[in-house]
């Protein structure tokens, strides 16, 4: 009785079991995206479809953000169970994942501006004119293929069609569901009629899952056969000819009205005036904001840590070191500040697990920022040491102090002194360069700025909030570092006593 | 305590002549004894390698039966060991003082004693006292470095020295960066230290420090020329460069 009970205890407080499944909310509607009218849900029928697939799994769906063209490699990198966010089926994707049964199929669909006489309305007159759409996507290729003057955006679709609006490009070439929600929505567009090409999307696994593959491709055909796919994609407004024909759906007429796009409709299609907004929307973003600061923050902070405990090694390497050293810390600091942290980052996230080091995303995250700037760090603390006269260090060392105890208590006191304001100056970096932790699968202040204003369509107000947010972490610690040169240089601008 | 230097070699890579060519002199214990000669007749530089701020490649430099023995000689930790016995017994005061910015006057003081000899702060800070007292400071005990007028910042490095209780004081041109009015002043501080016992070298070109030593060396290329009390050396020189350089500061 005991021993059940145990047991019991013990399932009960064992976690659920998972699907975790990777997608971009950036990308936007109508795949994954927050929703517009309550920003702490994630929606989008790539959502319903991976709860769907969970439930027949007996798994819960949990969502993990990353870069949509990053989304391949972090399945690989064991970062998710399986990438589902418009995953074409192309054979470029079939060499690096599995991919399922194809569980959706579009056209490409061409926009243009309303009204626009000289927009290209056919595939042949896309030749060397500027057309917008998302990179490594099948419409990138058809249109490189027609000779188009490809513009990809790696923000979110809203972005594409935007500049489209305001004359930057002439058109845009995107899978239907986008057009749908994007450029339909607004009486500004046109969709072109026309056969562009087509795009079917399917589920992407490891390479060798294949028993998880054989899984998802049985629940698909059980959604398919039990009708929850079919009234998924209608509520969407995303039943259509092509869609029936993939799931072998004799009826090619939608039966129920697309709740979800009439929704979308109305909460995004015209954009409610700022300061209703500022009263209405912005507080229910606020706690998104709040916690993507809050990741921006700890990342920033320890990776600032780390970059001053090497920074100061470094320095003092280069500058006391024997020269095998000294020449070993130059190597380091032109390598780190030669290179951009964005490859450095990538490197260290998806490069390493090669040599078996597998780090999580958090911690990737803090050891690449660290790394990159304790070369900018050494270099200040290196200008820092070099401000201090020599004979400090002579003074020092005829007194009897170690070498050591010379740096402690002699140089290192003078030398903070100059170092601090270039110290605050990259803090502030930092904690803006932070933003790239988003390619490995963490939301921190500026992605979760992305997504929400591709999902609410709100580019400006939304600005204006995050970079007060940003504002609002940096300046304390601005005040906190005038506060620490003062006390340091208490001993100067003082006339004769 | 004597220092005792013999046939101490300085060669500067890059000069054709060595700075200290075999230099040898021997200073008795307790005296106050200037050193005398042109710019770049060495004298900064045997200072500076007597407290191993600079190495040096023949020769010894013996300070109280503690030999330093020059880079050809003796290995690192032999000499890295014997300076840091050496350095025990010495003290230098910087041409421009050297004090540490950072740390009011009674810190500067105190630091060594506290870090280095290992003394509680409450003794390291009445020794301090004694000494800033001694020199005529206790009213500027509590002030920084830069709040000092340039007499004070001397007095200041001469008694963060005398706190580390050397037996020998080296002083690199200590009224070069003062105003001339303030030449007595600083005989007076040297002889008030001198009273204390402790053995005294000071680098000058300033005649009138000079004449107020108990013993003048003179140098010249690398090497002593003239030595004795400042009445023989500088009243009736015996060499010409002793001559030449008398002159020329007259």
């Amino acid at each position: 009785m005991h021993a059940l009970l145990l047991l019991t205890a013990l399932a009960a407080a064992a976690p659920e079991p998972e699907l975790r499944w990777g997608a971009d909310a950036q990308g936007g509607a109508p795949y994954v995206f927050q929703d517009p009218t309550d920003p702490n849900h994630l929606i989008g029928f790539e959502v319903e479809l991976a709860g769907a697939l969970g439930k027949k799994l007996g798994l819960r769906a949990r969502p993990i953000q990353g870069p949509w063209d990053k989304l391949l490699e972090l399945l690989e990198r064991g970062d998710f169970d399986l990438a589902l966010n418009g995953i074409e089926v192309a054979a470029e994707k079939k060499r690096v994942a599995l991919l399922s049964r194809p569980y959706f199929s579009a056209p490409e669909r061409l926009t243009i501006r309303r009204g626009d006489a000289n927009a290209p309305r056919t595939l042949e007159a896309l030749k060397g004119r500027q057309v917008g759409t998302l990179p490594g996507s099948m419409a990138e290729r058809i249109l490189t293929r027609a000779g188009a003057e490809v513009r990809t955006y790696e923000g979110g679709q809203d972005e594409i069609y935007a500049d489209l609006k305001l004359g930057r490009t002439d058109a845009v070439l995107l899978d239907a569901p986008i057009a749908i929600f994007y450029a339909e929505i607004d009486s500004d567009f046109e969709n072109v009629p026309g056969e562009f090409g087509s795009v079917e999307y399917a589920v992407a696994f490891r390479l060798g899952d294949e028993e998880r593959q054989a899984q998802v491709n049985a629940a698909l055909e059980a959604l398919i056969r039990d009708g929850t796919l079919r009234a998924l994609y209608e509520r969407w407004g995303l039943w259509s000819p092509e869609v029936a024909r993939l799931l072998g759906d004799p009826d090619l007429k939608p039966r129920s009205p697309p709740e979800e796009l009439m929704r979308w409709r109305a909460a995004v299609g015209k954009l409610p005036p700022f300061w209703e907004r500022v009263r209405t929307r912005y507080p229910q973003v606020l706690p998104l904001f709040l916690k993507g600061a809050g990741l921006s923050l700890a990342v920033s902070l320890l990776a600032m840590v780390l970059a001053i405990v090497l920074g100061v090694a470094l320095a003092m390497g280069r500058r006391y070191g024997p020269t095998v050293v000294s020449v070993a810390c130059v190597a380091y600091i032109e390598f780190f500040r030669g290179t951009p942290l964005l490859i450095q980052l990538t490197m260290v996230y998806f490069g390493l697990p090669e040599l078996g080091v597998k780090l999580s995303p958090f911690v990737a995250g803090v050891v690449a920022l660290g790394l990159n700037y304790a070369a900018a760090e050494a270099e200040n603390y290196r200008a820092g040491l070099e401000s201090v006269p020599a004979g400090q260090l002579e003074a020092a060392t005829v007194l009897g102090f170690s070498r050591l105890q010379s740096l402690r208590f002699i140089v290192a006191p003078q030398a903070v002194r100059i170092a601090i304001p270039p110290m605050t100056n990259d803090f502030i970096a930092l904690l803006k360069d932070s933003s790239l932790v988003s390619i490995v699968t963490l939301t921190e202040l500026t992605k979760t700025y992305t997504t929400l204003a591709s999902s609410m369509r709100d580019h400006l107000g939304l600005g204006l909030l995050v970079a007060l947010v940003y504002l609002l972490i940096g300046l304390p610690f601005a005040q906190l570092a005038r506060v620490v040169e003062r006390r340091f240089a208490r001993h100067l601008k003082r006339g004769l006593a | 305590m004597t220092l005792k230097v013999t046939g101490v070699v300085r060669h500067y890579p890059g000069n054709p002549e060595p700075t200290l060519k075999e230099l040898s002199f021997d200073l008795p214990e307790g005296t106050l004894t200037a050193l005398l000669g042109k710019s770049g007749a060495g004298k900064s530089t045997l200072l500076r390698c007597v407290m191993g701020l600079e190495p040096f490649e023949k020769g010894t430099i013996e300070i109280d039966g503690v030999v330093i023995r020059g880079t050809t000689e003796s290995t690192a930790a032999e000499r890295h060991l014997a300076l840091a016995r050496a350095r025990e017994r010495l003290g230098l005061v910087f041409q421009n003082f050297e004090l540490f910015p950072h740390l009011s006057v009674i810190d500067n003081c105190t630091l060594a004693l506290i870090k280095v000899k290992r003394q509680p702060e409450a003794a390291a800070k009445a020794k301090a006292r004694e000494v800033l007292v001694q020199l005529g400071l206790e009213h500027r005990i509590d002030v920084w470095p830069e709040q000092l007028s340039g007499g004070q910042k001397q007095r200041v490095a001469i008694a963060r020295a005398l706190c580390m209780e050397p037996r020998v004081l080296l002083y690199d041109e200590p009224t070069s960066a003062l105003d001339p009015s303030l030449k007595a002043e600083v005989l007076q501080t040297l002889q008030r230290v001198d009273a204390t016992g402790v053995t005294q070298v000071v680098v000058t070109h300033d005649i009138f420090l000079a004449k107020g030593m108990e013993y003048v060396c003179v140098l010249d290329h690398g090497q002593v020329i003239e030595a004795g009390p400042p009445a023989q050396v500088l009243g009736a020189p015996s060499h010409e460069s002793t001559r030449e350089l008398l002159k020329h500061w007259q």
